[in-house]
């Protein structure tokens, strides 16, 4: 769409003409709302790399902090040729596919254990993978022909959720986490690595998490399989789970 | 008043006469059980506090020595009024002599019953007159400074810290908050015990203790001077303590407890049988109290449907709304919960919210409801959930809503930021003062697609409600009908704590509390 050619190795913010730089950004500062507190907000954003900071809003707090927002033109660039990511190298397919994928690859129903551990009792990702319903009108995995999904809900003990998953046998264990205070999911994580190391049973199972904060390389790091963040569905971890199991089976 | 929905008020009063066979049926289970936490409720409002050398609460000490030597089916109060009454020394005193093994309550030879009697209805009387003292505080407060508008402004704070919390409830009251909550620690409804003194570093929020709720309260009482409206704290009073924390909060002048056994049951898996008789003598306190609590049932649609399963909403609120009763807790004080949930996908998405949300206040139109902001499908995208808010924010007003709890723009990134909270309040205050009077103005097409949703939505909720009063609550819950979770009566946490009363047992403040004529 631009008018411009694309300098693919110099990347920078476009507004509405190419190049331009322009960025909003908004924050608050523990200062009075006065000239003075505009002045330190711009003084800011261009130690950011924000050409002519222009402060387009200003509000007091009430504790005599001051919100601004801003906008001005970011002059720093990223080279976008040479980025290379981490993340689940899977293609999603979609429920019906998965369920044909199991029947004809994998002839037997899946186990798929679903938790949301520790202290944590904030449900909403786990359910929106596992129950039925699902979520945004992609059907969760208890809905899938040849999974059986086992959702064990909120404030799982690691203990519990390993206990469960040698008990039914579970090929893939998901484990959600929202709560990140203090980096509390991570110890979370980690100790559950420990415990299915400890009970010999880690590289029985694909080991996935989840959550606002997650991304496939922290899971990895965790010693995870995988790890999704926000937005993802259940065929995307479906997928990913059944073509594992092939692939572990073929190894 | 009359209806702009056509509701049938002949199936209100059928939905309510169910409820209240269900919860008198709950009653009756009720009636014959104490718990641990009832117990230890009632060490509380004697006065006594504190914790032993590593660190276990009193109550708990003292409530547990009385269980373990087998005597607890009696009451706590005949054991600590027996020691009295041999004695002579105070509550207190008796707490640290059991805590320093110096007594054994159960050991302490018989005294003469009226004497034992009369030492305990001595001691309630205090403490219910103190009580009663912090609720004339908050009126007389009201009465001279003034209180803010409804829909008021609920806001949550969740530092962990709670100096930090208190600092963070004053900035949301001058922006224009009435309602600040302090986010409990997430684990702390499974304690079955309440930590004692602040919380400095807590996680996903600070713990309900008594020293909190002093620090909080204090904050709040000086900004509302500052301000000019008395600004409301909000705590939880659920989890396996629901009356600890009741007791608690009436002593610190809380004004509004979440407070839900169904809740505790459903998404924290509290054995049922433990919490409602938990919840009883919760109620009655709150209700003495004066403080207003809040229902859960908007937590149905983050697990369940919110278009598919609204008539479950409608129908624990008719059953809340008996157990309240039940409990001597007045309409007034009913928080009743609910939620804008739906998909905004949903094709007149808003037409149904507005249905629920109207019928809700025809149905309950005395009670401040509860009217919970979307949470489950807001994403990343904040500006689109600044517009989800906006209309969330449309409907309260509209409606006549009594406690508005934000929503925040950032939902599902991170707990609030300082502007994150004005920026919601000004959203609020812009749209409630934008249609202040549109409820008065605009009526509904007959037979129109928002009259059709609420009639069959209660519809719905009479019939589910009356298939509960046929298979029981218990029964029911075990099928998975609120919420979409199923539970079991001798499962989830706390079962142990349930008490079967023998023919002496005595628990002075039910009658106390339930008597006095508000």
């Amino acid at each position: 769409m631009a008018a411009g050619k694309i300098d693919y190795t110099k990347i920078k913010p476009y507004g509405d003409t190419l190049n331009d730089g322009m960025t909003q950004i908004s924050f608050t500062l523990p200062i009075p709302c006065d000239e003075k507190g505009i002045e330190a907000a711009k003084q800011l954003a261009a130690k950011m790399g924000i050409e002519e900071p222009s402060v387009v809003h200003a509000k007091d707090l009430g504790v005599g902090y001051t919100y601004f927002i801003l906008y001005g033109k970011c002059k720093h660039t990223v080279n976008y040729e040479v980025i290379k990511v981490v993340k689940v190298e899977t293609d999603v397919m979609s429920r019906k596919e998965v369920e044909k994928f199991i029947e004809q690859n994998i002839k037997k129903e899946i186990v798929i254990l679903g938790a949301c551990t520790g202290s944590d009792a904030h449900t909403v990702g786990i359910d929106a993978i596992m129950n039925m319903k699902g979520y945004d009108g992609h059907y969760g995995l208890e809905r899938y022909k040849g999974v059986d999904a086992l959702n064990m809900g909120s404030q799982v003990e690691n203990e519990e959720l390993i206990a469960k998953a040698i008990e039914l046998k579970a090929d893939a264990i998901l484990v959600s986490q929202i709560v990140t205070q203090k980096d509390i999911h991570v110890n979370n994580l980690t100790n559950l690595v420990e415990l299915m190391e400890a009970e010999g049973i880690r590289d029985d199972i694909i080991l996935i998490c989840g959550g606002p904060r997650i991304n496939h390389e922290l899971a990895k790091e965790l010693g995870y399989d995988a790890g999704f963040g926000p937005g993802t569905y259940a065929e995307e971890v479906a997928s990913f789970v059944v073509n594992e199991i092939v692939a572990r089976k073929n190894k | 008043m009359k209806s702009k929905l056509n509701l049938d008020f002949d199936l209100v009063k059928r939905a309510r006469g169910a409820s209240k066979k269900i919860a008198l049926d709950v009653q009756d289970f009720i009636d014959l059980h104490t718990t641990v936490t009832v117990e230890r409720t009632i060490v509380r409002l004697f006065g006594i506090d504190g914790v032993d050398e590593i660190g276990t609460p009193l109550p708990n000490v003292v409530v547990e020595h009385v269980k373990e030597n087998g005597g607890i089916e009696r009451g706590i109060a005949f054991w600590l009024g027996n020691a009295a009454v041999h004695t002579g020394k105070t509550p207190q005193e008796i707490a640290e002599a059991v805590a320093s093994a110096e007594l054994n309550l159960t050991r302490v030879p018989m005294q003469d019953k009226e004497a034992i009697k009369a030492r305990i209805d001595e001691w309630a009387e205090i403490s219910v007159e103190k009580i009663w003292e912090k609720r004339l505080e908050r009126e007389n407060t009201i009465e001279r400074i003034g209180e803010g508008e409804k829909p008021y402004l609920y806001v949550i704070v969740a530092t962990g810290n709670v100096y930090e919390d208190a600092i963070q409830a004053q900035a949301a009251a001058r922006q224009g908050a009435d309602i600040i909550a302090v986010i409990r620690s997430t684990a702390q409804s499974l304690l079955d015990y309440v930590p004692y003194g602040a919380t400095t570093e807590g996680f996903g929020g600070t713990y309900a203790t008594q020293e909190n709720f002093k620090i909080v309260r204090k904050a709040l009482d000086e900004v509302g001077e500052e301000v000019g409206r008395y600004i409301r704290l909000c705590n939880y009073c659920s989890g396996l303590c629901m009356p600890e924390i009741a007791a608690m909060g009436a002593i610190e002048r809380l004004d509004v407890m979440l407070n839900d056994a169904l809740y505790g049951i459903l998404f924290r898996d509290i054995n049922m049988q433990r919490t409602f008789v938990d919840q009883y003598f919760s109620r009655v306190i709150n209700g003495f109290a004066g403080i207003i609590i809040n229902t859960g049932e908007d937590n149905y649609l983050t697990t369940a449907d919110a278009v598919e399963e609204a008539h479950t909403v409608l129908a624990s609120q008719f059953i809340n709304e008996q157990f309240a009763l039940v409990a001597g807790l007045p309409e007034e004080q009913m928080g009743l919960g609910h939620a804008f949930e739906m998909n905004p996908k949903e094709e007149n998405g808003f037409l149904w919210e507005l249905a629920q949300a109207q019928m809700t206040r025809e149905i309950f139109y005395v009670s401040p409801l509860k009217y919970m902001p979307p949470t489950k499908f807001m994403t990343g995208d904040i500006f689109k959930g600044h517009v989800q808010n906006s209309l969330f924010n449309l409907i309260s007003i509209w409606t006549n809503q009594g406690i508005q709890l934000l929503g925040m723009l950032t939902e599902a990134i991170h707990t609030p930021h300082l502007h994150d909270r004005a920026l919601m309040i000004e959203n609020a205050k812009y749209v409630f003062n934008n249609c202040k009077d549109l409820g008065e103005e605009i009526e509904f097409k007959k037979a129109g697609i928002i009259q059709k949703r609420a009639q069959k939505v209660l519809e719905e909720a009479t019939k589910l409600i009356e298939e509960i009063e046929r298979n029981g609550m218990y029964n029911t819950i075990e099928q998975g009908k609120f919420g979409g979770v199923k539970r079991s009566r001798t499962g989830g946490k706390g079962l142990r704590g349930v008490i079967k009363k023998d023919d002496e047992y005595y628990n002075p403040f039910i009658d106390l509390m339930l008597r006095r004529d508000v």
